[in-house]
């Protein structure tokens, strides 16, 4: 296929893609934004006016980084995996493997379909945050480049996740045993400052706390690590997992007979 | 006339140690009709799997005009269209936007998507349902979405499995006719049916495969005329007994008005004519008892 033609059918995934989180709405733009105001009214406007101050800002403006990243992580992640792997067990993933399609072009089209409902559903929980607080973006770069490294990062992980699934309850095991306790032990709700050591330097080994600070001193300019450091995890798991997931395609795992 | 599908030493062993196929050859010249029949389990499906690529070979050598699935794969998928034996598109998509696409899957953009879309969906008669979600689709409307789905990068070999299965004797016929347009236009056709009048009717050539070896590789015409006999089936209007007797012919009384007639290989039905004119018996109709390539199929695959 010419460069032209890879785009056209490049195009046709993505677009697909959109149209079908479009079309279930109501399963995939609207469950993050009650979720989501909901933590805003319970831990922001309710319980963290009597918390005071947390790394220096409100509780309210706090937790908000923490909570959008996590709704562009998990949505990102759910798009890709619940989409590629309703196509497979359906079977119309068989209408991409016949066609003359690279395997980038099939791997970029569902990644930048599950990172186009991550970004959504951030913008949405972040419109909704700007009636419980106000949001400066002190480093408008960093905000940017972790938001979209991290939903592709996740994307991909989707991916993966999709191509091992033997049933719907394989789908939902990693964002919800996985990703959710991961995300609200990353820092989304505390400082790890206020962790005995020990604790915070378990708290260390977990991805999500340097994705979750990255994109807090973006929004707020403080975070609890290094963000040169967040920037260079998420950077190599997104290329470990890209790797990976173009091995499974070339190889044909799960895929083809 | 180029070769459309080249198939050498093709062999697939799976995952739990079957031998689907067991070294196959096979080749399928531009234009053919080309008829692949077998029993359940023969490896017809796993054949078309390894040349549209869902599954993968243990061995040997799949070529499709020219393009090795090894090493062109791309060029090769270009080439074909497959209707698959199960329906394998989304429940949720329109019949519109299942058939689009697909065409964009191949590099088609939207303006050419749309109207080979058209084209084939009116063809096919699916024009009206053209916005309705897939899974309100009949039996048959599904297989025609399939058709139409292979076609719309205008392959020059089309694979149809099992096309016609569970689909009624009228639209089967209209699908046939379908076909052989396709064919004539010069699109390859190989197709795989448990229908063995409709390979008849409609294919050129055709292999019988059983057991992952191929059986028979051979035209249509070659093979029917390996038939030795052929039963047909005889109504008169006169009343007639169990001793019936035509000179020159078993016969099996069935009832008073009906009773089958073995013609041997070298016997015209001529022959026939004239022994029943000869004692005054009165034909009304005739039909064969049973498939000519059933008879020479089930004989092939016993007697192996």
């Amino acid at each position: 296929m010419t460069l032209a033609e890879q785009w056209v059918a490049f195009y046709t995934i993505v677009r697909k893609e959109i149209r079908r989180f479009l079309r279930i709405w109501m399963q995939t733009l609207l469950p993050p934004a009650i979720t989501m105001s909901l933590y805003f009214v319970i831990f922001g406007a309710l319980i963290g006016s009597r918390i005071g101050q947390m790394g220096g800002f409100t509780y309210m403006e706090f937790v908000v980084p923490g909570l959008i990243m996590m709704s562009v992580i998990t949505n990102a992640y759910s798009n890709v995996v619940s989409s590629f792997f309703g196509a497979k067990f359906q079977r119309f993933v068989e209408e991409i493997l016949v066609s003359p399609m690279s395997n980038n072009t099939v791997l970029w089209g569902f990644v930048i379909g599950g990172v186009a409902r991550g970004l959504l559903v951030g913008l949405i929980v972040t419109l909704l945050s700007l009636f419980f607080t106000s949001l400066h973006i002190q480093h408008v770069g960093v905000t940017i480049a972790i938001v979209l490294m991290t939903s592709i990062m996740f994307s991909l992980a989707g991916f993966i996740n999709a191509v091992f699934a033997n049933n719907f309850d394989d789908v939902s095991i990693v964002p919800v045993f996985v990703l959710t306790p991961l995300t609200y032990l990353g820092g989304v709700f505390y400082s790890i400052d206020l962790l005995p050591d020990f604790w915070a330097g378990v708290s260390r080994l977990n991805p999500m706390l340097y994705i979750v600070n990255a994109f807090r001193y973006g929004v707020l300019g403080v975070s609890d690590v290094n963000v040169t450091t967040a920037f260079l995890m998420v950077g190599g798991f997104t290329i470990a997992a890209y790797a990976y997931c173009m091995y499974l395609l070339s190889s044909g795992t799960r895929l083809r007979q | 006339m180029a070769i459309a599908l080249q198939i050498k030493g093709l062999r697939k062993v799976y995952d739990n140690g079957f031998e689907a196929l067991k070294g196959i050859d096979l080749e399928v010249t531009e234009g053919d009709f080309f008829a692949l029949l077998g029993p359940n389990g023969a490896g017809k499906s796993t054949t078309i799997g390894i040349v549209s690529s869902l599954v993968k070979k243990t061995a040997g050598d799949v070529h499709v005009f020219g393009h090795s699935i090894q090493t062109d794969l791309a060029a090769a998928k270009r080439e074909i269209g497959v209707v698959p034996q199960e329906f394998n598109f989304s429940n949720f998509e329109t019949v519109w936007d299942i058939v689009v696409n697909q065409a964009g899957y191949y590099g088609l953009n939207r303006a050419v998507a749309g109207e080979r879309a058209e084209k084939y969906l009116k063809k096919l008669g699916l024009w009206d349902k053209r916005d309705v979600a897939s899974r309100m689709l009949s039996g048959g409307m599904k297989r025609r979405l399939m058709i139409a789905r292979a076609l719309i990068h205008e392959p020059r070999l089309l694979i149809l499995d099992e096309p016609t299965a569970g689909v009624d004797i009228e639209l089967r016929r209209s699908m046939w006719e379908f076909l052989t347009e396709i064919n004539r236009s010069g699109t390859t056709i190989i197709l795989t049916t448990h229908y063995l009048e409709e390979a008849e009717s409609l294919c050129r050539h055709i292999a019988i495969i059983d057991g992952g070896n191929i059986v028979e590789n051979t035209s249509m015409k070659a093979l029917l005329r390996q038939l030795q006999k052929e039963v047909f089936i005889l109504d008169t209007p006169e009343v007639i007994t169990p001793d019936l007797v035509v000179e020159g012919f078993d016969t099996r009384y069935i009832d008073e008005h009906m009773f089958e007639l073995v013609l041997k290989k070298g016997s015209s039905l001529n022959e026939v004519f004239a022994a029943l004119n000869k004692q005054g018996l009165v034909i009304s109709s005739m039909r064969n008892k049973a498939n000519r390539l059933e008879e020479l199929f089930v004989g092939l695959l016993n007697a192996k």
